[in-house]
């Protein structure tokens, strides 16, 4: 076994190297395996830790931060909202229905490791165009995968997004979000601690799920019929979960774990390692006390193998009985082995034999971090197709953007999802901007939201992040919701190249900005690179998960027009124009650029709808942002099944064109609904309220200088319901 | 008034329909799948979910459960059951309920608020979350079945999500104690989160489990 193996398992000559130095010898076969998953980008963020430090963290409501299995914010006197977003993009690729039910199943194992139940998943996804056969496939794949999971297991889905863009057509994104609720003084960390304590795996057998490039490692040759030697793609049993979950749920309860970490990328590997180094310790894995699947497995395909539905546990050596008995109780796998040591190693034995031993820190930190070389590219990089005609009037450019799919209603999505089960949820999707859920333990409310433009982001990478951000807030605000913390996944391409390395550079940056300038610190996330190939990199796409608190869950106002006669209004400091708009894309007319996102402002606003909601002082309210103002007024009148007749004129004394206020995109416009003095009362303080009209009828009218149109209502509901496979 | 919720591996809205039973009035246990014991309970709900990870066929392996036994046997003696959703599978499973419920006609789980018909012809607003809740039986079976007054529920025109035959949600058994229907009553109690319609079906059953 030579050099090459390790250039096939992804790692540099001169990384390789470092390990040689590290170990003061070459590797062994399992020590080489284990070097390959933890020094790999998925594990070690080589390309994006040092950036990543520039994200606020702390704030008085964190509870746990970046580097534990999930964030936390504080609610209420006693209890915790755990959560966090991760991405399983190129598995979903490969095998779009387990892809993505394995997705939401690691997100789950996530937030219950740190003593969290579950109680709510949110889902972004991203496709190619859907006149793609490979696209619609892959969409009707995740969307089946996330609801196979979330719908056994019993956590509902409430929200999300999907998005449709060409970059993506080769590597699509599923980004899986879970929340969950503890009380505060269960949780638990996942740092080992107590030498002389036992290590526990729970839950299901090991396999070959996921073995995938390691296998090059396996000491016999992969021959044709070798079947057993092949690696397998994982696959999710969400029934096993929910026993594990229940398990672990209960083995905290009972104070019988001194800590738990779930098993995910480089399983036994990267849990047992970042455990130990966590606590500063060493720790002994027995490969031969590990529960298989097939009897003939290698120690290295023990521990890199990524079997779904496994947990790891430090226990107190007189409390092994006492867990395992707890385990038995929910039918699920418990074994204890091996245990916390004095030695700073991670150290693999067969049988007491010991077949591999690395020092934690070498493992886990010493993996070397790469600066990028950022180079801003020579404007759009990315390509344009027009499909709407430059003679489409009015009306037609609405009914398009209403139709286009990364517009459209996803009802046909989330009606495949269970966002009922635990009777939290008080606005279900398309009901209200935010999802949100009940939190009586609390007294109180959350709503949730899961954000990101990625074709924004790729017109001006600082820009769109903030915009991210703001999205959030303002769906947030929507609900009368305060935001207490962010997660964020970031879906780049490939950080050796300059004009990525640019791209999440500025992204980082801008979210760092936004965060600080709201006040909303980044409890935790995840970064997935690489997301290219030949016909070049995906939209970069940071995708923001946000968490707010609101009073009652009853306050939050729904999207959608209310009453005939109820006055309309847009709040906001929203300045619309058609950069990197959906109708800018339906044109073919994308190019780089954005204007400045003016925070503070929007900020202004959010709080100003924040309050006039808890108020009850709006009978609806509904953030702007896809497909501009006209697609909102629309979205907001097929909700009601009433029309609307609306003047834009006020919005064009801002100093846009008639086109630009109809379709125009952009922060900080929130379409409001209710009685004209109410609406008007929010006005003031640098927040603006600009009244356009009324709701009633069976039309949409939208009065905008030479652009002006009518469209009925049953022709716009048409367009918007078109999506499906 | 002492009701009992059917806890499997696997369940997803036992908490739910314990929670609505409390709300119907009168106090509301969990029991454990392998338990024999129905500990007295007035009435029993089988409640939603994926007993047993739906393995083999939805609600195939939780009718052998001890616990099922004991509701066998209470339901024989005339106790009133409600079976929702999983529930209602288990109990046509067990042969406590005709029929049998087939995956959904367009092969998709769906989640939607429907309206529901009762045998008085009053309207309900109730979710349905289900993948497997087309009902179907024979159509010898389904004449008697209507001549014997045991639809309960049926979908309102145009808005049977799963293809079931005569747009049949719920039935009854002969003695009229055991009543199975694919819609949650249980996620419709609480005006926050829905319609308050559900109410009604476990007022019903606390009637027949608890005459005044």
């Amino acid at each position: 076994m030579g050099e090459a193996a390790h250039r096939v398992l992804g790692l540099t000559d001169s990384e390789f190297d470092l390990i040689v130095e590290k170990l003061g010898r070459e590797p062994n076969r399992v020590e080489l395996a284990m070097f390959s998953l933890l020094w790999s980008e998925h594990c070690a963020y080589k390309h994006s830790r040092k950036l990543l430090r520039r994200l606020p963290t702390e704030g008085e409501r964190v509870v746990m931060g970046p580097g534990e299995n999930a964030g936390a914010v504080s609610i209420g006197e006693a209890h915790a909202i755990a959560f966090k977003v991760e991405s399983h993009n190129h598995p979903s690729a490969v095998e779009p229905f387990q892809g993505a039910a394995t997705g939401v199943g690691g997100i789950l194992r996530d937030v219950f490791a740190l003593g969290a139940r579950p109680i709510a998943i949110l889902d972004s996804l991203r496709f190619g165009e859907l006149d793609s056969v490979r696209s619609r496939h892959l969409l009707d794949g995740a969307v089946r995968g996330i609801g196979h999971y979330g719908n056994s297991i019993g956590v509902p889905t409430v929200g999300g997004e999907i998005y449709f863009e060409a970059p993506y057509e080769h590597n699509c994104l599923v980004n899986a979000m879970c929340v969950g609720i503890a009380k505060r003084d269960e949780m638990v960390r996942a740092a080992a601690a107590g030498v002389g304590n036992a290590v526990v795996l729970i839950g299901a057998s090991t396999g070959r799920d996921g073995i995938g490039g390691a296998s090059v490692l396996a000491s016999a040759e992969l021959g044709d019929g070798d079947e057993a030697k092949r690696p397998t793609v994982q696959i999710g049993d969400p029934f096993e979960e929910s026993k594990v979950l229940e398990c672990c749920l209960e083995l905290l309860g009972k104070g019988l774990l001194v800590s738990l970490q779930d098993l995910g990328a480089a399983g036994l590997t990267s849990s047992a390692s970042e455990m130990a180094s966590a606590g500063g310790v060493g720790i002994d894995i027995d490969v031969a006390r590990v529960p298989l699947r097939e009897a003939d497995m290698e120690p290295f395909e023990i521990m890199v193998s990524e079997s779904q539905e496994r947990m790891l546990a430090v226990v107190e050596p007189g409390r092994v009985g006492e867990v395992l008995a707890v385990c038995e109780k929910w039918q699920t796998g418990g074994a204890e082995i091996g245990a916390i040591a004095d030695s700073g190693l991670v150290r693999v034995l067969r049988d007491g034999e010991v077949v591999g031993e690395i020092p934690v820190e070498a493992l886990v930190d010493g993996c070397p971090l790469y600066d990028l070389e950022p180079a801003e590219p020579d404007g759009w990089i990315y390509g344009n197709r027009a499909t709407l005609g430059e003679s489409a009037t009015p009306a037609e450019t609405l009914l398009a953007l209403l139709g286009s799919p990364s517009v459209a209603s996803k009802r046909w999505a989330f009606e495949q999802y269970d966002s009922i089960v635990g009777s939290r949820t008080a606005r279900r999707p398309e009901s209200a901007d935010a999802a949100v859920l009940a939190i009586p333990e609390a007294d109180a409310a959350i709503a949730v939201s899961i954000d990101g433009n990625g074709r924004r982001v790729a017109c001006d990478p600082y820009a769109g992040t903030v915009e991210a951000v703001l999205e959030c807030a303002q769906n947030l605000a929507c609900a009368g919701a305060e935001p207490l913390g962010l997660t964020n996944c970031l879906n780049f391409g490939n950080p050796e190249k300059p004009a990525t390395a640019w791209q999440l550079d500025r992204s980082v940056q801008g979210l760092a900005d936004a965060c600080t300038a709201l006040g909303v610190p980044v409890v935790g996330g995840n970064v997935s690179l690489y997301n290219e190939g030949p016909e070049g990199p995906i939209y970069p796409t940071p995708v923001v998960g946000m968490v707010g608190e609101l009073p009652d869950p009853i306050l939050a106002a729904p999207s959608a027009f209310a009453a005939a006669g109820d006055a309309i209004a847009l709040l906001g400091p929203f300045e619309p124009t058609l950069a990197g708009s959906e109708l800018a894309k339906l044109r073919g007319e994308l190019e780089a650029g954005l204007p400045q996102p003016d925070v503070a402002a929007v900020a202004a606003a959010c709080a100003a709808v924040r309050a006039a909601v808890r108020a009850g002082l709006l009978a609806s309210a509904h953030d702007v942002s896809d497909g501009g103002l006209a697609c909102a007024l629309a979205e907001a009148a097929i909700g009601s099944d009433l029309g609307c007749s609306v003047d834009l004129q006020h919005l064009r004394e801002r100093g846009c064109s008639p086109e630009e206020a109809l379709f125009g995109e952009g922060p900080g416009g929130f379409v409001i609904s209710g009685a004209r003095e109410k609406l008007e009362s929010l006005a003031g303080d640098g927040v603006a309220v600009l009244h356009l009209g009324k709701v009633g009828g069976e039309t949409i009218e939208i009065a905008a200088g030479d652009r002006s149109l009518t469209v009925p209502l049953g022709e716009a509901e048409n367009a918007w319901r078109s999506l499906a496979v | 008034m002492v009701w009992g919720v059917v806890q499997f591996p696997g369940s997803c809205d036992e908490r739910d329909a314990l929670h609505a039973c409390e709300l119907a009035g009168g106090e509301a246990r969990l029991i454990w799948h392998e338990s024999r014991d129905l500990d007295g309970v007035d009435a029993v709900v089988v409640p939603g979910g994926f007993s047993y990870g739906d393995y083999l066929r939805a609600g195939a392996i939780a009718r052998f459960s001890p616990a099922m036994e004991a509701v066998a046997e209470f339901a024989a003696g005339g106790g009133p059951v409600l079976g929702i959703c999983n529930g209602f599978q288990v109990l046509c499973e067990a042969d406590l309920l005709p029929g049998a419920l087939l995956v959904n006609d367009n092969l998709r789980f769906v989640c939607r608020q429907v309206e529901l018909v009762d045998d008085g012809d009053e309207r309900l607003s109730i979710p349905a979350k289900h993948g497997e809740g087309r009902y179907w039986a024979p159509d010898e079976m389904l004449d008697a079945i209507e001549a014997g007054g045991q639809v309960a529920f049926r979908y309102a025109p145009g808005q049977n999500p799963n293809g079931s035959a005569r747009d049949i949600a719920g039935v009854r058994n002969e003695a009229g104690n055991v009543l199975g229907l694919m819609p949650h009553p249980e996620h419709a109690v609480d005006a926050m989160t829905g319609s308050t319609d559900g109410l009604r079906i476990f007022e019903a059953l606390a009637r027949v489990g608890n005459p005044a």
